[in-house]
């Protein structure tokens, strides 16, 4: 009984191919891609040679060859490795203690109407401070040790992976829910086979939120309170005014979160293949 | 018997025949919305037997879908008392067809099929060869492994199909489960279902708003008033099984059998359109 719509819908077999319409020699230098690398490049070029020429103050914008220099050196001494590893570290330890608890938070209130009811006042009045704002006081309970930073970021962490996943758990239509109940689908079942995958879209944006504020918290924790990673690094860099080693920090944090959402990106590929795109 | 709901003043449950499966006296459903009270079903007495194919006909908004949820444990009624004999073994009492698209869309067309299966942590064989045997029944084998998306309007109301008959459960409740399709998928598909049926002999609680579909289908065909919805009238459907859509149709009974229920219907579908007219003038001012 296939005849009639058989398959995934798929074109018309028999119409002539589309027409494209001929594409000037030049149409290239519009297309999005092109624009999103030349820009970049063009601001990078510019620098470059306001620099050598000494329009601007390479006490301050150093050129970006000599940063690159820079950069290579201290790959070579293991500097840069060393602190970016143990930003990263940090990050992973904290997103890890900050996000499963708001995961599974998150989906427990965006089910229950009575935790929410609970503890909504509690989130909402709690999300707006600062976290960087706490970190004196976490500097205090945990001491200047690898715990202080973990969890203030663990914390900055929290708050969007949490409110997501309530949003995401709430966005799933109301019949999914009676169709769960219907079949049968106990709480943990629920939980699983409804909640979680439904709102996983949510519950990636979430992540990649977090992963903003979880390198912005780092950042200041590592300035305040480090004798290690990226902050630190800028930190003691302007200190000691080598600006080319800052400017090394900033730009491999910039990478740490364009590899971060790219990871989302390639995650949200692999876990929600059925999101129509 | 289970009985769902009691209300105190009712009198004790009559002692029913085993062939009745489901019984139903006094429903009652009040809604409150924005503190007006809409009773969406009102009084309704119903008696289905087991194996029986029973049709609901009514005009849009009379509480079709109020009456089938509340029989699905979905909805709470406000009053009366739903009689759902417990099936025997440890099937599932019943499943529901929902009105509209109701598959997962997170899940392939093989993990939707065998979503009651798969919660009831049946065993990994039992639910490939069931799984299997009702895709294939509902021509989607080739389609196991696709997402919803991927699929037409049709095929998705298949997987929806496919995922109640097999939970295997004891009673199957169908809200309106062709009503978004064409005209001729409906065909097939109402074809489809009744060989499906014509092999379990399960207890089926259909609902449609169309005439044609009911006398094509059914044993036993009731009509609802508009809203409140009540039992207007049963009609007995005579014809023979197995049945086939078409040829069905060419009989000069069945033309009359659509006659007979469309003069009880008409009235009931121009009241409730009065009624969404008025309604939409209010709104409107
Ligand atoms: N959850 C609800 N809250 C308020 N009113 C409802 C609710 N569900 C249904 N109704 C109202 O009850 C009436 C019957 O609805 P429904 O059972 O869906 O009708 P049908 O399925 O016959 O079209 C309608 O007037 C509808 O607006
Ligand atoms: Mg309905």
């Amino acid at each position: 009984m296939t005849a009639l719509d058989a398959g995934p819908r798929t074109e018309d077999a028999g119409a002539p191919p589309p027409v494209r319409p001929r594409r000037s020699r030049t149409a290239w230098l519009g297309s999005d891609r092109f624009l999103a690398v030349a820009t970049p490049v063009l601001v990078l070029v510019l620098w470059e040679a306001l620099a050598q020429v000494g329009i601007i103050d390479t006490r301050f914008f150093p050129a970006p060859s000599a940063i690159v220099v820079r950069g290579v050196e201290m790959l070579a001494s293991g500097e840069l490795v060393e602190h970016t590893w143990v930003s990263v570290r940090r990050l992973l330890i904290a997103i890890l203690i900050g996000g499963v608890p708001a995961l599974l938070l998150g989906l427990a209130m965006g089910l229950s109407r009575k935790l929410r009811a609970a503890l909504d006042p509690i989130i909402a009045a709690t999300y707006p401070v600062p976290k960087s704002a706490i970190f004196p006081l976490f500097l205090l309970v945990f001491g200047l040790g690898e715990a202080s930073k973990i969890a203030v970021v663990a914390v900055g962490v929290f708050y969007p992976i949490a409110v997501n996943t309530v949003a995401g758990v709430r966005e799933i239509a109301p019949i999914y829910h009676d169709v769960g109940t219907n079949f049968g689908a106990r709480r943990w079942q629920v939980f699983r086979t409804i909640a979680f995958p439904g709102a996983l879209p949510l519950i990636l944006t979430g992540f990649n939120l977090a992963f903003g504020m979880a390198l912005m918290l780092l950042v200041v924790a590592e300035m305040l309170g480090a004798k290690s990673g990226l902050g630190f690094l800028i930190w003691n860099s302007w200190q000691t005014f080598q600006v080319e080693n800052m400017y090394v920090g900033l730009v491999v944090i910039s990478l740490l979160g364009f590899l971060f959402a790219l990871l989302v990106k390639g995650l949200e590929g692999v876990l929600v293949p059925w999101r129509k795109r | 018997m289970a009985n769902k709901t009691v209300t105190a003043d009712l009198p004790p449950p009559a002692p029913t025949s085993p062939s009745e499966r489901i019984h139903v006296r006094e429903l009652v459903k009040t809604f409150t919305r924005r503190g007006s009270e809409v009773t969406a079903v009102d009084r309704l007495d119903l008696q289905i037997r087991t194996g029986e194919f029973f049709v609901i006909v009514g005009p849009s908004g009379c509480g079709k879908t109020t009456l089938l949820r509340m029989l699905a444990g979905l909805e709470t009624p406000s009053g009366g008392v739903i009689d759902i004999a417990e099936p025997g073994g440890d099937l599932p009492a019943h499943s529901m067809i929902f009105q509209g698209d109701s598959i997962f869309p997170w899940m392939t067309v093989w993990d939707n099929a065998a979503y009651g299966l798969t919660m009831r942590r049946r065993p990994k064989a039992e639910i490939r060869e069931i799984v299997g045997h009702y895709l294939d029944k509902t021509g989607l084998t080739r389609f196991a492994r696709s997402y919803p998306h991927e699929l037409s309007g049709g095929m998705r109301q298949r997987v929806s199909i496919a995922r109640a008959f097999s939970n295997d459960p004891d009673i199957l409740l169908m809200d309106e489960p062709f009503s978004a399709l064409d005209e001729q998928n409906k065909t097939l598909l109402q074809d489809e279902l009744l060989r499906i049926w014509d092999e379990t002999k399960k207890t089926v609680v259909f609902i449609t708003h169309s005439v044609d579909e009911a006398v094509t289908m059914g044993d036993r065909v009731m009509v609802m008033t508009s809203r409140p919805g009540r039992v207007k009238k049963i009609v007995d459907v005579p014809f023979e099984r197995p049945r086939e859509v078409l040829e069905l149709r060419a009989q000069p009974e069945y033309g009359e059998l659509i006659h007979e229920i469309w003069g009880s219907l008409r009235s009931e579908v121009l009241e409730a359109q009065e009624r969404e007219q008025l309604a939409s003038l209010r709104g409107r001012s």
